[in-house]
């Protein structure tokens, strides 16, 4: 018979979500969201369980590979997965409010309005028929129903103005194919802000366009949320845009969070084996003539539920127990936490 | 970048100079090819005689002048008189004005429909896809003709019957048309984007997919027009299109049918008629296709 030998340090037990904490009350709470596709092939457990807080007037940073569900969360949240795709269970709270179960109806007042979203490519994201200050005013005239669009069309010109568009009268009555990268994405940047909406998703905002404006970009959408008080989720797999933004960060694996914290803890002080992994992988911090760093094997199946560490069978550090059960939340720092049993002592 | 420094004025005089030599390229096309100039010359002729009518026609194109019936051609009679004794030449001249209304009444009734119909089973999928594309499939398994006589018979028979029974023939092929140019559009990139601003659905169909499979359409309304103008001719000779005494050149073939080895001009003549338009328009749908083709523009 072995005697399990109490442990002198006091184990912490894994992060209990569901309760509400004390601290100020984060703008959007993400709590066990699960998104499957029910595709032909079979079913795609893209999401197994996600948890994000996101606080007010806070930059929160999402990062993952290709494919980890980073762009599923954030479509999630505006409640935008089609078909085959299925929000299966979780909350999402914002502002109070949940949104998974609103009224189709009133959930489409929140989109663009309360939560808007600036994807990847602007200028694939521009109706090419459409004048683009027509375009920034259609947000006004969806949501205020009230103003004439001669009134919204004065305002997207404002808009459009703010976002640095030189000449904005001018440019508002120019197609899309007409601009360049940059333009176009601070025009779906005024599209997207002019409602003054509480949270704003920017999903890969910079990853199409060129890297002399990427900074350009990225400086005007901080100062136009600052000054709208806004919160943003920051969805990127360049850490250098997320070190220089966000306040805190998120990694993705998967379809879970594993590390979550404040961006100076995650990115100069990883917990997770896989945060680790990744940081290794950057090419700025491989000696010269060492080859660049690689996690060993492959990202796993999403075909199959998740039972346990999805990381496992590429992690160094895996013990027979990964691959048994699903790691817990665990406590590593002050709001700093980390998805792996190796933590499961508060080290 | 270079663009914002450049004056409106300078704008619109290198936007003038894009368009001018896309239209200069459309001539070009056109021009090269005689077989479209041809149509395109009919065509026009034809808006122009309907246009003009009555000043063209040399005689009331209804009066019965029954000592005259059935004259061969003649410097009096142009192309001769009919059974009835009406001067076949300026029914025919009259009766491009019935022929062109129809083609149009008939592209402005079915062209909508189909837009309606494409733009909703394209959009909304599933189930409203399914039912619609199935009921056009019922009509798309009939000859146009056919269809087009079997309403028309149900129908009390008269020209404005005759018109929407072809519309009611013709709209299943512009609904499948539509509906293919919405599904192409309807994933883009754009349309997600409206979505994320809060856009309801018929706002999107409206405002965002509709504009987009006009152009489509437009085209195609207007490569049909030729088998329209056939379709309502053929109603006409069977008697289920325009009636007596309407000048309407299916129905004059129609009259004459029974003169035919004596007299043969009577049906002959507003036969060719018909003949000559629907070869227009068929010219020139031929001719716009080769226009509106961008590997041909290349050359």
């Amino acid at each position: 018979m072995t005697e399990t030998v109490p442990s002198l340090i006091p184990k912490s037990e894994p992060i209990d979500y569901s309760s509400t904490n004390n601290e100020s009350q984060p703008l959007l709470t993400i709590r066990d969201l699960r998104v499957h596709f029910y595709t032909l092939r079979g079913t795609v457990y893209a999401l197994e369980g996600v948890n994000l807080d996101v606080q007010k007037e806070e930059t929160m940073g999402i990062v993952g590979e290709t494919g980890c569900g980073k762009s599923i969360t954030a479509r999630a949240v505006l409640r935008l997965i089609d078909p085959p795709g299925k929000i299966v269970s979780g909350t999402v709270e914002f502002d109070g409010q949940e949104l998974l179960n609103l009224h189709p109806k009133e959930m489409r007042r929140i989109r663009g309005k309360r939560i808007s979203m600036i994807m990847q490519e602007p200028r694939m994201s521009l109706n090419p028929v459409i004048r683009v200050g027509n375009q920034v005013a259609e947000t006004l005239l969806i949501h205020e129903s009230d103003l004439s669009p001669s009134a919204a069309r004065k305002k997207a010109e404002e808009m459009l103005q703010s976002v640095g568009i030189p000449d904005a009268g001018k440019m508002s009555k120019r197609y899309p194919h007409e601009l360049s990268g940059g333009m176009a994405q601070r025009v779906m940047i005024a599209m997207m802000l002019v409602t003054r909406p509480k949270l704003l998703i920017a999903d890969e905002p910079t990853s199409a366009l060129d890297v002399t404006i990427q900074a350009q970009i990225i400086d005007l959408m901080n100062d136009l949320v600052h000054e709208l008080q806004s919160s943003v989720m920051m969805i990127s797999h360049d850490l250098g845009v997320v070190a220089e933004t966000c306040d805190r960060v998120a990694v993705m694996y998967a379809g879970s969070v594993v590390e979550q914290g404040r961006v100076e803890d995650v990115l100069h002080n990883p917990r997770h084996p896989y945060t680790k992994g990744l940081l290794r992988t950057l090419p700025d911090n491989a000696s010269e003539n060492e080859d660049l760093y690689s996690i060993k094997g492959n990202v796993p199946s999403l075909f199959m539920p998740q039972q346990q560490c999805r990381f496992a069978p590429r992690c160094e550090f895996s013990q027979e127990r990964c691959f048994q059960e699903i790691p817990g939340s665990y406590q590593v720092g002050n709001n700093h936490s980390a998805a792996c049993f190796l933590h499961e002592n508060g080290i | 970048m270079t663009a914002q420094n450049l004056t409106t004025v300078e704008v619109r005089m290198l936007r003038a100079e894009s368009r001018k030599r896309a239209l200069q390229d459309s001539w070009t096309l056109w021009k090269r090819n005689p077989v479209t100039i041809a149509g395109t010359l009919i065509i026009l002729s034809l808006i122009l005689i309907a246009m003009v009518a009555p000043w063209l026609a040399t005689h009331d194109p209804f009066d019965q002048i029954l000592a005259d019936r059935l004259f061969p051609p003649s410097l009096d009679y142009w192309f001769g008189t009919d059974n009835l004794g009406r001067d076949i030449y300026s029914r025919v001249i009259h009766g491009s004005r019935l022929t062109l209304m129809i083609a149009f009444v008939v592209a402005l009734i079915s062209g909508p429909i189909g837009l309606v119909v494409g733009v909703l089973s394209g959009y909304l999928g599933g189930m409203v896809d399914e039912v619609l594309m199935r009921l056009s499939d019922i009509f798309l398994a009939f000859p146009k003709l056919i269809l087009a006589i079997a309403f028309a018979a149900a129908l009390e028979p008269g020209l404005t019957n005759a018109i929407i029974a072809i519309s009611i023939a013709n709209w299943p092929s512009y609904a499948r048309l539509v509906r293919a140019e919405t599904l192409a559009v309807r994933n883009s990139d754009y349309i997600d984007a409206v979505r994320i601003l809060g856009a309801g659905h018929l706002r999107i169909m409206i405002y965002h997919l509709t504009p987009m499979c006009l152009s489509t359409l437009i085209v195609r309304v207007s490569l049909d027009m030729g088998t329209i103008i056939l379709i309502a001719a053929g109603l006409g000779f069977l008697g289920l299109g325009a009636q007596p005494p309407a000048p309407e050149w299916g129905l004059m073939v129609s009259d004459g049918r029974n003169y035919l080895v004596d007299q043969w001009w009577v049906s002959t003549i507003p036969g060719i008629a018909i003949l000559v338009v629907v070869l227009g328009f068929n010219l020139v749908g031929d001719g716009l296709r080769d226009i509106l083709d961008p590997h041909q523009r290349q050359s």
